[in-house]
């Protein structure tokens, strides 16, 4: 089974999860919210948002409070950077194999 | 209507009857005055287009190729150094498969500085990827434009019609310029498959692995190499849509009829020159001279040159005893790159052991070195008599050295 | 070289109108039936005040040489000081012609075995109502009236349509002024 069928002779990718395959599985640090602390979380209102605004792969959703799909999130730390209240801390992805063990 | 005008004028018309609509260029010569008229046109209004001054040729070409992406008919137009600074965008722009047109007004290229016709220019953009489509008077010019367009948005390749600097581009000669309405009854509006839209975003063209991979939807997505497998692909295919381009115009204005190449006096000629451009023209004379001392000679004028229409070709020329090929270009360190394709063309015809034609190769008029007709005459009629040569070598005409 | 062509060669300056008037004339041969018609200027580096040339091919077939015209029928000289600088007469064929806008006498010029014609058309220009120094569209007239081989109402349509925006009165007045008062000799 080949590309024929695929419809277009260039090279075109659209905005959406997994266009490079499952990338959770290259994060080496996961980011972890503290509902407490974030602000939509903790206000129960659409506000701030910019960790969604900033995630370079679009896996942080614009919800309340906001939720990360760790089956495409890298790892990248940029959400944990930017949060003005310090909301996200990046933990060792080897921590929640140990607590699965 | 006839006019008597420049070959750029002619150039410029072909642009406006086909409605581009945008125009990004930098002017050199001898490209100048056809961009100058394009402007022109545009300032009074007679051509509804943007016209995008740029600082370079390669901002020229960056522009067609982002305003071609948004789903625009765009134009440029160059020469020489001007069409070598654009050369990575050449290759972008067939690679993103856009269906840009392009006048290059043949200039050699320096060093030295030349500002005088050869081909060295569009030769070496031979490689591109691009569709390259020689013409050899202001009547294929305008309507050489005009085809190029419909060409280029069919099999989405962009197009390059060259034409000889000052030979063509300075002289004044009859043409006849389509009325606008017959042009918008053969040449229909551009209708992109896919252009930019800011509700459905995309990547065009980034680092795209070397092996096939599943896009975001699931689909199973080309890697590098079927991008460029189905360049190649629809570039054959290319050759069968130009017959079928040429026959719709011959149609509709009752010229044309020769979409690959142009033979005079070949029928029962035993020895063919081929040649690219006005030359071939000026051999027309040549064959005309040699006839009346009895030489059964003719001359073939090659059109289309990317993609070869190698079978075509071939079939033409193989009948003859000899082949003798007048280029203003050359493969540097080989021979010139029409002789060896020529060559390379003849291959298949004596696998089965039939009998070949020679093939001699001159190189006249580098940086407008002045062809003068009895030096053709007599390169002509020398190949005529000596017959098949021991060697390959590469002969000059017109060398003073 | 076709059999029935007629090479012209213009030798002017710069700037001063030659290829326009060679344009004008190539318009009217073809209205009046000459299918091949071919104007070639001196390519490259054009330069105002420099001496430059055009030449104008003309025949009955579609012309397919593009080369410059090195043994012309007729030249047309749009400045007499030109003689003094340059050949410009070389090449003229046996019995051709040869145009010049002069002040001087038609005594004052011999060529041998060629017919030569004397128009002061910087001064009839002016007397047209012509800036001074325009003398492109006179010169026509001294070349329909020398060669009589274009009738001189063509040009003087062909002239009306090139200068439509440029004093057209004008321009038609002085190459009918130039072609009434050309003198032949030689």
């Amino acid at each position: 089974m080949g590309t024929r069928q695929y419809g277009r002779s260039t090279s075109h990718s659209e905005p959406g999860p997994g266009d490079a395959g499952r990338t959770g599985s290259w994060r080496v640090v996961r980011p972890v919210m503290d509902p407490s602390i974030c602000i939509p979380a903790k206000r129960g209102t659409p506000a701030c948002f910019i960790c969604w605004l900033y995630c370079p792969d679009g896996v942080i959703s614009r919800t309340v409070p906001p939720a990360i799909d760790y089956e495409y999130c890298k790892g990248c730390g940029i959400c944990a950077e930017e949060c003005p209240t310090k909301a996200i801390t990046m933990v060792e992805e080897a921590c929640f194999i140990q607590d699965k063990e | 209507m006839h006019i008597i005008e420049s070959g750029n004028v002619a150039a410029a018309l072909g642009v406006k009857l086909s409605r581009a609509q945008v125009i990004a260029a930098y002017p050199i010569t001898p490209q100048t005055p056809l961009t100058e008229k394009l402007s022109e046109f545009i300032e009074s209004g007679e051509m509804e287009a943007q016209y995008v001054p740029v600082e370079s040729e390669h901002s020229a070409m960056a522009v067609c190729i982002a305003s071609s992406s948004a789903g625009a008919r765009a134009f440029t137009a160059t020469s020489a150094n001007g069409l070598l600074y654009m050369h990575e965008q050449i290759q972008w722009a067939a690679g993103a498969r856009l269906p840009i047109v392009m006048c290059v007004v043949n200039r050699g290229v320096g060093a030295p500085w030349t500002i005088w016709n050869d081909h060295q220019d569009s030769i070496s953009q031979r490689d591109t990827g691009w569709i390259q489509y020689y013409v050899n008077d202001h009547q294929q010019i305008i309507d050489g434009v005009i085809k190029a367009f419909m060409l280029a948005e069919e099999v989405m390749i962009p197009v390059m019609l060259c034409y000889d600097g000052y030979l063509l581009s300075h002289t004044y000669m009859p043409f006849e310029v389509p009325e606008a309405s017959a042009v918008d009854a053969f040449l229909p509006p551009y209708k992109p498959a896919y252009a930019l839209d800011p509700e459905n975003p995309a990547n065009l063209n980034t680092v795209t692995m070397p092996d096939v991979r599943l896009d975001a939807k699931g689909r199973l997505a080309h890697g590098y190499m079927e991008i460029r497998y189905l360049l190649q692909e629809d570039l054959i295919r290319t050759i069968d849509v130009m017959a079928r381009i040429d026959e719709s115009f011959r149609k509709h204005f009752g010229r044309g009829g020769s979409p690959y190449y142009e033979t005079y006096q070949c029928e029962d000629a035993e020895f063919i020159a081929v040649s690219l451009g006005s030359l071939s023209y000026h051999l027309r004379d040549v064959v005309d001279m040699l006839r009346a001392d009895g030489f059964k000679v003719g001359v073939m004028s090659v059109h289309l040159y990317r993609p070869f229409p190698a079978e075509a070709i071939a079939d033409a020329l193989a009948g003859s005893t000899g082949i003798v090929v007048f280029e203003k270009a050359l493969s540097y360190g080989y021979q010139g790159a029409l002789c060896s394709d020529i060559k390379s063309a003849l291959y298949h015809k004596g696998v089965d052991g039939s009998r070949m034609p020679f093939v001699h190769n001159y190189i006249l008029g580098l940086g407008g070195r002045e062809i003068r007709t009895t030096d053709l005459c007599e390169a002509f009629r020398k190949s005529c008599t000596e017959g098949a040569a021991p060697t390959d070598e590469l002969r000059w005409l017109g060398l003073k050295i | 070289m076709k059999k029935d062509a007629i090479d012209i060669r213009w030798h002017g300056r710069g700037g001063q109108g030659a290829i326009t008037a060679a344009k004008i004339v190539a318009k009217a041969m073809f209205q009046s039936g000459y299918e091949g018609v071919v104007m070639v200027p001196t390519f490259g580096t054009e330069r105002r005040g420099a001496p430059v040339f055009t030449s104008l091919k003309i025949s009955t077939e579609k012309i397919y040489d593009l080369s410059p015209i090195d043994k012309p029928d007729i030249i047309v000289v749009l400045d007499h000081v030109l003689l003094e600088e340059a050949n410009i007469v070389d090449g003229l064929k046996e019995g051709g012609t040869i145009v010049i806008n002069s002040p001087c006498s038609i005594d004052d010029y011999r060529f041998e075995g060629r017919k030569v014609a004397i128009c002061d058309v910087t001064t009839l220009a002016q007397q047209a109502g012509l800036r001074e120094g325009i003398v492109n569209s006179g010169i026509i007239g001294s070349f329909a009236k020398a060669t009589g081989i274009i009738d001189m109402d063509l040009l003087v349509t062909a002239i009306r349509e090139e200068f439509s925006r440029r004093r057209p009165e004008e321009n038609a007045k002085a190459a009918l002024l130039a072609y009434e008062n050309t003198v032949i000799g030689g």
